[in-house]
């Protein structure tokens, strides 16, 4: 297990540092999708069935997709001559540090937090579609509203400006 | 001895893992599988490149492959060896780490979409709980290798390509998952195994197939267009139209790279061809009741088989959609279908049983597939034909 956990969080993290470090931004996205990958595997190493392959399914096959599409569409793939750090990158990592300062510090509390359960519980599939329809489906159908709007919002950005003909 | 024959790759399988002692032979086991997974769909890739090309030839009026072996049949061995002594040319300007891993990785991906399909009773590598959404998973990280593979090669039809393959799996992807979930609903599992066996039961000597229901037909139809424009395939193979592409994405690839390609592009074909089965052709169980002492994976592969045959009688009869046409088609017309499939099925599910639900269900499917016909049908003002530069 120990050894398993290792070698997934090492290529997490290298996934992740490549995506910051690496010159090329397209090699960055590619770079991205490896810790999504990462991730996913993390998830599933923890018996999260359902959260590692909606990580992949919706990380590495349509977020990844996106970014790179993004990348593309906007300014290309070429390297700026000026390299790819911004001359506040200082602040940057000042902020980095403090965001994964409070969420180290809640994951580390959330220990003694909640009280120790003696086993692992066994989630399947079957109840996370309960629990998404019966107690949680308000909060489902406003995000599900709240998506139908973006799409519909898009389209309108993205609808051609039509003549009085049509 | 009809059990021993259903079972004889299991048999197979456990007496050859009873040589091995007790700890080894779960991870044993394992790799029996996936050693089965990885020999048995490349053979079948293979025979279905021998009557791709016959059954083209056959519907083009000539004879298509008949030179190696008999009637032609062993073409894959010399294409194989072909393919393997040629010579690897990269681009100089391609980029080279992400032009090596994206063949790789598209076929990887595809291969691990076999892990879940049940292709016989009790053979099934690894039953997940969540072996449709496993699925999915593994057929939307294939994307990012068509991505890499079009950008890599620094050639603007690769590029063209690539994008044109990205997009239209995007599109396509929503219209596979949404008719998928209709099997979800009225199986209430997302496990592979549990759906066929939701389907493995008799009605005097007819199956409950899914596909024998209003919804179940209406979702197969529109998983087929979904799968043939998620593997590519003719009519919707814009990607790598030759008139207008070279070959889209893989256009600077050659040797084995391109074989890997050609392989991933079939395979996938074969595993969502397998998904298909699966869901709405009732998986490995036999089409009547009479018919269920002949083994079960003869009837998985017959239907597989069966599938591709109608991919390859598309690919010779239908022509090419344009761009604009196949983005239309799918955001127009397949997704509102499948949408009203949904609520279809749902009505299926809470109308009980009777002849009431088959007729209302029928009626509804019915009239909104003539409907949105009729209506896209006078939006286009189809009339004579008129040239605007060639007369």
């Amino acid at each position: 297990m120990t050894v398993v956990f290792y070698l997934i969080a090492a290529l997490t993290v290298a996934g992740a540092l490549a995506a910051v470090l690496l010159k090329n931004l397209v090699h960055c996205a590619l770079a991205v999708t490896v810790a999504f990958g990462g991730l996913a595997l993390l998830f599933l190493s923890l018996d999260a069935q359902f959260a590692g392959f909606v990580q992949i399914l919706v990380y590495i096959g349509a977020v990844a997709i996106l970014i790179v599409f993004a990348i593309l569409l906007t300014r290309g793939s070429d390297v700026p001559k000026d390299g790819v750090f911004s001359p506040t990158w200082l602040t940057g990592v000042a902020i980095a540090a403090a965001v994964f300062a409070v969420i180290g510090w809640a994951v580390i509390n959330s220990v003694n937090a909640i009280p120790q359960q003696a086993a692992v519980p066994h989630v399947t599939v079957h109840d996370i579609g309960i629990a998404l329809v019966g107690p949680y489906v308000l909060p489902l159908e406003i995000v599900a509203l709240l998506l139908t709007a973006a799409t519909v919002g898009a389209v309108i950005v993205a609808m051609h400006e039509k003549g009085g003909s049509e | 001895m009809i059990d021993k024959a259903d079972q004889i790759f299991v048999l197979l399988q456990h007496w050859l893992i009873s040589f091995l002692p007790l700890a080894l032979q779960q991870p044993a086991a394992v790799v029996i599988g996936v050693i089965g997974i990885i020999s048995v769909f490349p053979a079948i890739f293979a025979l279905t490149t021998v009557f791709e090309r016959k059954g083209l030839g056959r519907i083009q009026n000539r004879l298509g492959p008949n030179r190696v072996g008999p009637f032609g049949f062993m073409q894959p061995l010399a294409d194989a060896i072909k393919s393997l002594t040629k010579e690897d040319v990269v681009p100089s300007s391609a980029n080279g780490p992400v032009h090596f891993l994206a063949p790789v990785g598209l076929v990887v991906a595809v291969f691990m979409g076999f892990a879940v399909l049940p292709v016989g009773r009790n053979m099934v590598l690894v039953d997940m709980d969540a072996g449709l959404l496993f699925f999915f998973a593994m057929g939307a990280s294939t994307e990012v290798s068509v991505f890499m593979a079009g950008w890599s090669s620094r050639n603007k039809y690769s590029l063209l390509g690539a994008m044109r393959a990205v997009a239209q799996m995007i599109s396509y992807e929503v219209v596979l998952l949404l008719s998928s979930v209709a099997v979800v609903m009225i199986t209430g599992s997302l496990s592979l195994t549990k759906i066929v066996e939701a389907q493995n039961h008799y009605t005097g000597i007819f199956p409950h197939w899914y596909i024998f229901t209003p919804w179940g037909l209406a979702g197969f139809l529109m998983y087929a267009i979904a799968a043939t424009a998620e593997t590519n395939r003719s009519p919707f193979d814009l990607p790598e139209g030759e008139s207008e592409l070279v070959a889209g994405y893989h256009t600077e690839y050659s040797g084995f790279k391109f074989a890997l390609f050609f392989l991933g592009e079939y395979l996938a074909m074969l595993s969502i061809s397998g998904l298909g089965t699966t869901l709405f052709l009732g998986g490995w169980s036999a089409p009547f009741s009479f018919l269920t002492f002949i083994p079960s994976w003869f009837w998985f592969f017959s239907k597989l088989m069966l599938s591709i045959f109608v991919f390859i009688w598309m690919r010779g009869t239908l022509p090419r959609l344009r761009q604009d046409q196949l983005m239309n088609f799918a955001w127009k017309f397949v997704l509102p279908f499948t949408l009203l499939d949904l609520f279809v099925t749902a009505l299926w599910r809470f109308m009980g049983e009777g002849i009431l639900r088959w007729i209302v269900c029928s009626a509804i499917l019915l009239a909104a597939y003539f409907v949105m016909g009729r209506v896209a049908m006078v939006r286009k003002h189809f009339g004579p034909r008129s040239y605007r530069y060639a007369e």
